[in-house]
């Protein structure tokens, strides 16, 4: 095997290293590939689709997808754009998300790619479900009306922390982060050091009594697009 | 209770060696024994198998015969696909409920049954049906309804139910069931006898590279869906590196409308486990799982006693048929009620004891697979192909068919024709041919694929049935003329909402989406724009989607867009007052004006 594969990202050559994945790849490249469920550090998930690439044609999610030599990869197109705003647009209408008043805004990943491509208001209906906050535990608390689904906690708590205080119980619409124990995050052993907490990229799982501690002006994308540190290549501030 | 479930759950987590990768049927077994798996008892699993809780809840609350509050000592669940739907089941299901005095989703308040509806259990050709516990009972109305209930009163023993036998093996004593085969028109690969042993006799005289060469050469491709050539899958297989290889049977038959594997199972079990033990022999493998959905539970007693002969024969264990190292076994794994563990890493996550969900690809089954080892995952009829390669050679085989699909395909037909059952055609048949032999001349739509397949109109039915035009794993619905393609689209949607799995956005969303639109074309207040936007949002679900759940649940919509526009079209207007058509002010207002406790006063009434 060759100590680098030559491919193509949207007319741009591009070299990387055997075993990465095109998201990995590509960002080493200085070229951001956008993606929510993604996280440096945990294995890849492949399950919110915004990171979706056509390669040699067909989709692929960049996070999950190795390189391959010569592969022809299409990222930043007005049709995958397109196709990643429908995405966004359904995560915004399947939850119950309220930038205004939360916590996370300006710090919140789903949001700052909201902004990146171009979204104002979603396109679909709002589906308003009905859904849980658990504060329970003294310092975290979780509202479920903001969770996009993503597994971070999950991985984040079975994989670095060595907890397995999250995991996905249901099925279809119906499925939902739940916690390891009977009912509430009080009774499991999360610690406010956890790197589950800080692994959720929207508002669904926070610390208590540090809420908008950040000024307007000072947030993390406040004022360069999520993704921009990467096509600057400086190290991603999201990742850590 | 408690101390009685403790003593039960440590038993049943014994008996199952405190494995975790077995975790579906300790559930199983304590879902059986005590009517649920509560927190309690998800607590004691966890402990006496080493895992957190929480992962036992996610397995539970995954799959629909599963459940974490108590159901009934009986559960009844009527099939309400649309082919049952079609032929009364909800007229059966509101004569259950009558006679039951419960609702549909409910427990009668003596807590003895449960009345539930489930999707297709594979019984479209005898609709309406239902199980009852394991037991299928078929061609209800609602007098037979009120009659089960009333029996059950008295006895609560489904297996009393069954009074008359079917055909063949359902009426053999560890299957009796009163499910027929209606095997309309066999054919000379599937439904031709099987004498016991020859096929792996043969196979074990060639080499194992032979053994693929001659399913490569038979042209042999997968009759699941995917249509991937066998042959190469094997190949690929039995090159990845690894210590162990592994062979699944994929019974898990989900696809609304098809039922053939049913029927191969019940009366050519021989065949298929034949075909797993010579793929196990060409791979290298010595585990075979046969993944029976859950549904066909009244099939596994019978497949464990066939198992157990081809022991006794030396068809299966160790040095099988004198054969020095190869062994090779096959355990039957059962499903329990979820349509994604048809899709083969679903599949292989449910054998893990894990929840349906797929798996990322790469790496494929063909690399890692089952506990990451090699694995093989081939259909039941696939297998059951295999074993009559073996038998008269890939030449005879590749006598059948078309030019580039060899071979013969079983349907499962349903729905408005006079023979619904299976039938054995030979590929490239034309639609309008199989339809004249199920007697449905006058079809108007056939759904051909099951819903993740494409609704074709009768300009089309001169098309023929193999890999290069109208591929499908067996599933045809017809339906006549006084049919709404809509409806029925409509319906499978709803399939598709309740089985995703819900792991990716796109399909977990975007089907729940695309339903909300329809239903408000539905509803007439659908205007032009409306079929624009389902067809993005349909394409968006169908490229965006992880596995191939979400990449063809938007067929229904869009291949209706596509072949039945002009009813679309009669559905849609251009609003004329500049008013959106489906906003509804009245019911807009309806919750301020309880509030407010008065009518509110606005323009346009
Ligand atoms: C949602 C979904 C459900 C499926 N259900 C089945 C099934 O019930 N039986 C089956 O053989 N294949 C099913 N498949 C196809 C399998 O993933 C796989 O391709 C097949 O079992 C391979 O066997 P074959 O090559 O012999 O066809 C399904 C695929 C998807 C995406
Ligand atoms: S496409 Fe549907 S079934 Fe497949 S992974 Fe995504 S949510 Fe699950
Ligand atoms: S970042 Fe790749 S699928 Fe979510």
């Amino acid at each position: 095997m060759s100590a680098t594969i030559d491919f193509i990202i949207d007319d741009k050559e591009i070299q990387g290293r055997p075993g990465q994945t095109i998201l990995e790849a590509a960002q080493q490249n200085g070229i951001y590939i956008p993606r929510l469920c993604y996280r440096e550090g945990l294995v890849p998930h492949g399950s919110c689709r915004i990171c979706t690439v056509l390669v040699n044609g067909r989709p692929q999610s960049a996070c999950t997808q190795p390189i391959a030599p010569g592969m022809i990869v299409e990222n930043d197109t007005e049709k995958m754009n397109g196709l990643r705003r429908n995405i966004i647009d359904m995560l915004f209408v399947e939850g119950n998300h309220f930038c205004m008043f939360c916590e996370k805004s300006g710090n919140c990943e789903l949001q700052a790619l909201a902004y990146r491509l171009g979204i104002t208001a979603p396109k679909y209906p709002y589906m308003f479900p009905k859904r849980d906050v658990d504060a329970t535990h003294p310092d975290i608390f979780i509202d479920r009306n903001r969770c996009i689904l993503c597994g971070r906690c999950v991985r984040a708590s079975r994989d670095v922390d060595g907890k397995h205080i999250f995991e996905f119980v249901g099925r279809g619409p119906h499925k939902r982060v739940e916690v390891n124990a009977e009912a509430n995050l009080a009774d499991t052993d999360i610690s406010m050091t956890d790197e589950a907490v800080e692994a959720c990229p929207v508002g669904a799982l926070l610390k208590k009594r540090v809420g908008y501690a950040v000024p307007i002006g000072q947030r993390l994308y406040d004022h360069k697009p999520i993704g921009s540190d990467i096509e600057s290549g400086v190290a991603p501030a999201s990742s850590r | 209770m408690s101390e009685n479930l403790g003593a039960a759950v440590k038993e049943i987590c014994r008996a199952h060696g405190h494995d975790r990768t077995r975790l579906m049927d300790i559930v199983r077994a304590v879902q059986e024994q005590f009517g649920c798996v509560s927190g309690e008892a998800m607590e004691l699993i966890a402990k006496a198998v080493s895992v957190h809780r929480v992962e036992v809840d996610s397995v539970v609350s995954f799959y629909a015969f599963l459940s974490d509050r108590p159901k009934g000592k009986v559960v009844i669940r009527v099939c309400d696909d649309i082919i049952n739907r079609m032929h009364g089941a909800d007229r059966v299901a509101q004569a259950f409920a009558d006679e039951l005095g419960i609702e549909v989703g409910q427990t009668t308040p003596d807590g003895t049954i449960t009345l539930e509806y489930t999707p297709c259990i594979g019984m479209c050709d005898q609709a309406p049906a239902a199980l009852v516990n394991d037991v299928v009972v078929t061609d209800l109305h609602r007098t037979t309804a009120r009659q089960i209930v009333q029996e059950l009163r008295r006895h609560l023993d489904p297996r009393r139910l069954v009074r008359k036998l079917g055909d063949g093996n359902n009426a053999h004593e560890l299957v009796q069931a009163m499910v027929v085969n209606n095997i309309r028109k066999p054919g000379p690969v599937i439904f031709s006898p099987v004498n016991r042993g020859e096929a792996i006799k043969k196979a074990l005289a060639m080499s194992p590279v032979e053994v693929i060469r001659a399913v490569k050469t038979s042209r042999l491709r997968g009759r699941g869906g995917a249509g991937f050539p066998t042959g190469m899958k094997w190949e690929f297989t039995r090159g990845a590196p690894g210590t162990k290889r592994c062979v699944i049977c994929n019974a898990d038959e989900g696809e609304p409308g098809t039922f053939k594997d049913r029927v191969i199972l019940t009366e050519r079990p021989d065949r298929v486990f034949a075909g797993m033990t010579i793929a196990g022999y060409a791979i290298g493998a010595d585990e075979g799982i046969l993944y029976l959905r859950g549904e066909y539970a009244y099939l596994r007693a019978f497949l464990e006693d066939v198992l157990q002969k081809r022991r006794d024969e030396n068809l299966l264990g160790n040095k099988i048929c004198g054969k020095e190292d190869f062994n090779f076994d096959i355990r039957i794994q059962m499903g329990a009620g979820a349509y994604i563990c048809g899709e083969e890493t679903a599949l292989i996550s449910s054998c893990e004891g894990l929840r349906g969900d797929p798996k990322n690809r790469p790496p494929f089954p063909a690399q890692k697979g089952y506990l990451e080892h090699p694995t093989v995952v081939n259909n039941v009829e696939t297998l059951g192909c295999v074993t009559k390669i073996l038998e008269d050679g890939p030449a005879t085989f590749n006598e059948y068919g078309s030019e580039g699909s060899s071979g013969t395909k079983l349907l499962s037909i349903s729905g408005d024709c006079r023979s619904p059952g299976v039938f054995e055609v030979p590929f490239g048949i034309t639609l309008n041919e199989v339809l004249r032999l199920a007697g449905a001349g006058d079809a108007y739509a056939v759904q051909v694929g099951g819903p993740s397949g494409q609704m074709v109109s009768r300009d089309e039915f001169g098309r023929s049935i193999c890999y290069d035009d109208l591929a499908t794993g067996g599933s045809l619905m017809v339906f006549g003329l006084d049919r709404n393609v809509l409806e029925i689209a409509d319906a499978f949607l709803d399939f598709f909402i309740e089985e995703s799995c819900g792991y990716c956005t796109p399909c977990r969303v975007g089907n729940v989406l695309l339903k909300e639109r329809l239903g408000k074309i539905l509803a007439g207040k659908g205007e032009p724009s409306d079929l624009k936007y389902l067809q993005e949002l349909g394409e968006t679900v169908k490229l965006m989607s992880r596995c191939g759940l979400g990449q063809t649940s938007a067929n229904p919509i869009l291949t209706t867009l596509k072949n039945f526009r002009s009813v679309y079209d009669a559905l849609v207007k251009e609003a004329t007052d500049g008013l959106q058509p489906s906003f509804d002010i009245h019911a807009a207002m309806s919750e301020s004006e309880k509030i407010t406790g008065r009518k509110s006063v606005h323009f346009l009434a």
